[in-house]
């Protein structure tokens, strides 16, 4: 019983750790990657004793920096609510990692331990739920915040993140019909099949067009620039127009998790999540005649690896969209959710259906 | 619907130009982080304090005046400098020279950092050529406003 308990404990922190540490070198890869791709070298000052290091303490430096602002909330601003509303956005982000599974079952003086904090038996339900209530931290700080450009921010905020989640969620749908399963675990596991004996069966290659809903919606949903509606730096400053220092910091820190979200749940549902091509319990074995023998330890090792790769490649991808595309106009950001989107998804749904009866 | 597509093959193709973007500067980054010597470089970020671009010949940079042969400044304090300078950030008080054929010289010629917006009159203005803008000298900040405020007769 109490061991259970440790287990549990351990992986929350473990997960907490692996996702925050993402989430704050990902400031510091969004720096790097952008500089790259415009020919730049990007924030590489930061350094301890004179190690630069590529300017991998560059995080470490902003934390400090906002650690040592000071603590302020305008005097006209609803102080509680002011506060709260930080705290609701990072929360409802980071709590959704717990859903998802970073590898296979481990075994351990003979216990089986999933390397996933609870396999909720609804976990797509439940992320889509979370996603959605990060929606009050928006509003709330709008809200709390009294100002104009703070609320008109947080209720455009809101029309996007409630267009766009009924596109996200009919993206989901085909997923589902295919993998009968609302368990991330399950899905996962259906994904380690072969399509045509050969194709490793991700939802990429049963679900292309619900991967790129999905993608889109979920893009829109983290508020990063091609979508960036609610912050919208060149016109209004968004909902946090009257945050500083370390509550900004928080809600900056939230669309960096959200950002992993999005990506662990594209690995997942749509990349085969922690599934290598062709890897079976006692190794590799190719489609086209022979294998590679693996100890236990080297699959589970290999299969984690996988996972934190793609949900890398992702996290990347999100990085070059953010920096290649300008953004849209409110407009053109609510026809493409209403009018591209959700007919897409619901074609997809559509499609899928009749495939499968026709199977 | 083939706009649709068109509008799509853009967006692809302008992720393409992005991503080959970032992939080429890797590569020379990583290949120059092992000591492979190439003939680019991945970015062309100039490291300021410790690369310096070399200044163009024509660049105005501080101020400074041109010494006679004896070490004092050649200025004859004619004051056209000061009637031509838009920011009127100059200020000359003349003295008399001990030879007859020089007549004046400046007893205090001061810039004024603060306002000088570096426009070059002074130097187009000066008819014995004793004020040139070609010390190369960009650092120009200071911590108090006097300190801006630079004697150019005296080093």
């Amino acid at each position: 019983m109490l061991v259970d308990v440790l287990i549990i404990v351990v992986k929350v922190v473990l997960t907490l750790t692996w996702t925050l540490l993402l989430a704050l070198f990902l400031t510091w890869v969004e720096r790097k990657e952008s500089a790259v791709m415009q020919d730049r070298i990007g924030a590489n000052r930061a350094s301890v004793f004179g190690l630069r290091l590529f300017g991998l303490f560059q995080p470490f430096a902003d934390a400090i920096k906002m650690f040592f602002k000071e603590d302020f909330a305008p005097t006209f601003a609803q102080r509680a609510l002011h506060w709260l509303a930080p705290a609701l956005s990072f929360f409802f982000v980071s709590v959704t990692m717990i859903a998802v599974p970073f590898g296979d079952t481990i075994h351990l003086y003979g216990r089986a331990i999933p390397l996933q904090v609870v396999d909720l038996s609804a976990a797509v339900l439940f992320v889509l739920a979370m996603l959605s209530l990060g929606i009050y931290g928006i509003l709330v700080s709008g809200w709390a915040s009294s100002n104009r450009f703070a609320l008109i921010g947080s209720l455009r905020g809101a029309a996007q993140l409630v267009s766009y989640e009924v596109a996200l969620g009919l993206s989901l749908v085909g997923l589902i019909m295919v993998f009968p399963s609302l368990s991330l675990a399950r899905i996962v596991e259906y994904q380690g099949g072969l399509l045509f004996r050969f194709l490793p069966m991700w939802g990429i290659f049963l679900q292309p067009l619900g991967f790129v809903v999905f993608y889109l919606a979920g893009m829109a949903g983290t508020k990063r620039v091609p979508f960036d509606m609610p912050e919208g730096e060149s016109e209004i400053i968004g909902f946090y127009t009257e945050y500083g220092g370390l509550k900004f910091g928080l809600f900056m820190f939230a669309d960096f998790l959200e950002v992993i979200v999005l990506a662990a749940l594209a690995t997942t549902l749509f990349f085969g999540g922690w599934q290598v091509p062709w890897l079976v319990h006692g190794g590799f074995s190719f489609p086209w005649g022979g294998g590679l023998g693996l100890p236990a330890w080297a699959v589970t090792v290999l299969r984690v690896l996988a996972f934190n790769l793609k949900v890398l490649f992702f996290c990347w991808l999100q990085i070059l969209t953010r920096w290649t595309y300008p953004r849209f106009r409110y407009d053109q950001v609510m026809d493409l959710g209403w009018k591209v989107l959700v007919p897409l998804g619901v074609v997809n749904i559509l499609a899928t259906g009749l495939v499968l009866a026709a199977r | 619907m083939i706009k649709a597509w068109r509008v799509f093959k853009e967006i692809i193709r302008g992720a393409a130009i992005t991503a080959r973007h970032f992939f080429v500067n890797m590569t020379f980054h990583t290949l120059r982080l092992f000591g492979v010597k190439t003939k680019r470089r991945g970015a062309v970020t100039i490291q300021y304090p410790e690369v310096r671009k070399p200044l163009s010949p024509r660049h105005h940079s501080l101020h400074r005046l041109r010494p006679r042969s004896d070490g004092q400044p050649s200025c004859v304090a004619c004051m056209l400098c000061v009637t031509v300078c838009p920011s009127e950030c100059i200020t000359v008080e003349a003295a008399e020279d001990p030879d007859p054929d020089v007549q004046k010289v400046p007893a205090r010629f001061v810039v004024d950092l603060n306002r000088c917006c570096f426009c070059g009159f002074c130097v187009e203005a000066c008819p014995v050529d004793a004020i040139r803008m070609d010390t190369g000298e960009i650092r120009l900040a200071s911590l108090s406003r006097t300190d801006l405020a630079r004697r150019l007769d005296k080093p």
